[in-house]
């Protein structure tokens, strides 16, 4: 971890000097979500201060230079996943609205009676409940990969699954909830053999792990700008031209259209025939900042230090007595969920919340998982790249209090 | 005891904790204390909503008043169900339906808890008024 500097790291994000019950934050959920650097901060503050002005329609300067950096940040979108084009990127609100996108859209122009979708075990409801509202409209049927006790994808039960009838493949590129890293090429080279699509839901991987659409040959991938240090309510569904062209639009409304008459509308072109409304204007252009913000850093070196983080945590972690991993799959990133004894995961997130550490508690969105695993949930710590050894170190201690309090 | 003697009685304990280790041992040496309900009560109907761990709470009418049962799969939960029976089991519908629980916040729980730890407290309460209220209209 020598080249990485984590003090001036921490330094960007103010967030992270602040008092919780006169203790110092200790903030681990990050895979809900992230904080924001100031550079991030300061681009909210300037947008409305010097450049808000609805795009695409006026003439005025104003709305031109909105226009222009909205548009600039479509652009380095598609160089920070290197997609073909720019028009492949479609800015939504968040990786849920970018899933419920395909679903709809994709679903209406592709999936028929009788056809089949398939996910996995370990979706996030976001990822999961799309599909199966799809499926419940059209009469198809929704495939589940199964997965193993460590939490990774049976893929001998997967190669099992595939026939011409599936229309599409859905899966994490990371678990939100056990941190397992899914094997994505594999799993979109064998789907491209029986011709099906895959989507990529990339909300826990995008922040973690260099991504290269053209490279990856995914056909959809999803994720949110606030699990990435950039704001909420802002979001993007990469899709392929070829996919995109040919689904039609999600919403009705301003923006996506071309011609419209009482009689007929025709819609307008890629991307603005998904993008119906004004868009959240401030959350795109304050996006940018945060694609920035991850390119100053590098995703690589990001990946490496994060990587060392998590190995030292799950060796700190597994030195608890009592304690054990819940999710222990061979690739794993920046989660480790975890359980104490019998303990409910709610007790130990209320001791830990009282000593100034922020994990999450519950099924994290995953309840056919926790189900899968016969467990009411997991405690969640989640790192991010301005996590120390230092947090790990006062987690560990945090564990040790709230076991010898509720243990006893 | 009334429901507001035995309310006082709880912001009096509570003021002796000088820290929140104390307070929250106290609070899960409540939930080991728990009139525990009967396992043919355990189950879907009830079921308490809105709190991340669940809780079980059975309602029994006996010589005018009210007592609960209760349990939880989490032992803070299980505490902070045990305050709630503490103040009001043993006490008509009327004076359930009606009491004033002043001593969450004044011992400083609903503040420390987040919201939505605390609309699971809140829906605690509620039923066992929904409870009262039924009984009281049946009287």
């Amino acid at each position: 971890m020598a080249h990485y500097d984590i003090q001036r790291i921490r330094n960007d994000f103010p967030i992270l000097a602040a008092t919780i019950y006169d203790k110092p934050l200790i903030y681990l959920d990050n895979g809900a979500t992230t904080q924001k650097p100031q550079s991030v901060i300061d681009a909210i503050s300037q947008y409305y201060s010097t450049l808000n002005s609805n795009v695409h329609r006026g003439v005025h300067y104003l709305s031109q230079r909105a226009t222009d950096a909205f548009e600039a940040s479509r652009k380095k979108l598609q160089v920070f996943l290197n997609s073909l084009h720019d028009h492949e990127i479609i800015f939504t609100r968040g990786t849920t609205e970018s899933i419920n996108l395909v679903a709809a859209c994709y679903g209406k122009a592709f999936v028929n009676a009788g056809d089949e979708i398939i996910i996995s075990a370990l979706e996030h409801h976001s990822n999961m409940v799309p599909w199966q509202m799809l499926c419940e409209d059209i009469g198809a049927t929704l495939k589940i990969i199964p997965i193993t006790d460590a939490g990774e994808l049976d893929m001998d039960a997967f190669r099992l699954l595939l026939n011409d009838r599936v229309k599409l493949v859905a899966v994490a590129y990371i678990s939100n909830s056990l941190g397992t890293i899914n094997p994505v090429r594999e799993i979109i080279k064998l789907a491209h053999g029986y011709d099906i699509p895959v989507l990529l839901d990339a909300a826990q991987a995008v922040q973690h792990v260099p991504i290269d659409v053209q490279e990856l040959d995914v056909d959809f991938l999803a994720f949110s700008g606030h699990k990435m240090y950039g704001p909420t309510g802002i979001g993007v569904l990469y899709g392929k031209e070829k996919w995109l062209n040919k689904m039609p639009p999600y919403q009705g409304g301003g923006e996506m259209i071309k011609r419209v008459t009482f009689e007929k509308t025709t819609y307008n072109e890629l991307p603005f025939k998904f993008e119906a409304g004004t868009p959240n204007i401030e959350g795109v252009i304050c996006l940018s900042a945060a694609v920035d913000y991850l390119n100053d850093i590098g995703l690589a070196n990001i990946y490496t230090y994060e990587h060392e983080l998590l190995e030292y945590a799950t060796n700190a972690l597994l030195d608890i007595p009592e304690l054990r991993l819940v999710g222990t799959a061979t690739e794993k990133s920046s989660v480790i969920s975890f359980l104490i004894g019998n303990v409910h995961p709610y007790d130990v997130g209320v001791i830990l919340d009282k000593l100034g550490i922020a994990v999450r508690t519950g099924h994290h969105c995953t309840e056919p998982l926790m189900d899968r695993l016969c467990i009411p949930g997991t405690v969640r710590a989640s790192l991010a790249l301005y996590t120390t050894v230092d947090d790990i170190d006062t987690l560990v201690e945090g564990i040790k209090k709230a076991a010898s309090m509720l243990l006893a | 005891m009334t429901i507001n003697e035995i309310q006082d009685d709880l912001i009096g304990d509570f003021a002796f904790f000088d820290d929140w280790m104390a307070k929250y041992e106290y609070i899960i040496q409540l939930g080991k204390e728990l009139p525990l309900i009967d396992d043919q009560y355990k189950k879907e109907e009830y079921l308490i909503r809105g709190c991340q761990s669940k809780v079980w709470l059975h309602a029994d009418f006996a010589n005018g008043v009210i007592n609960f049962t209760a349990d939880s799969d989490a032992i803070i939960t299980k505490g902070l169900v045990g305050l709630m029976i503490k103040v009001l089991s043993g006490h008509s519908p009327e004076e359930i339906s009606e009491a004033q629980l002043y001593f969450i916040d004044q011992i400083g729980l609903k503040e420390h808890l987040s919201p939505t730890r605390a609309n699971g407290l809140l829906s605690m309460v509620k039923q066992m008024k929904l409870y009262a209220l039924a009984l009281k209209s049946r009287i």
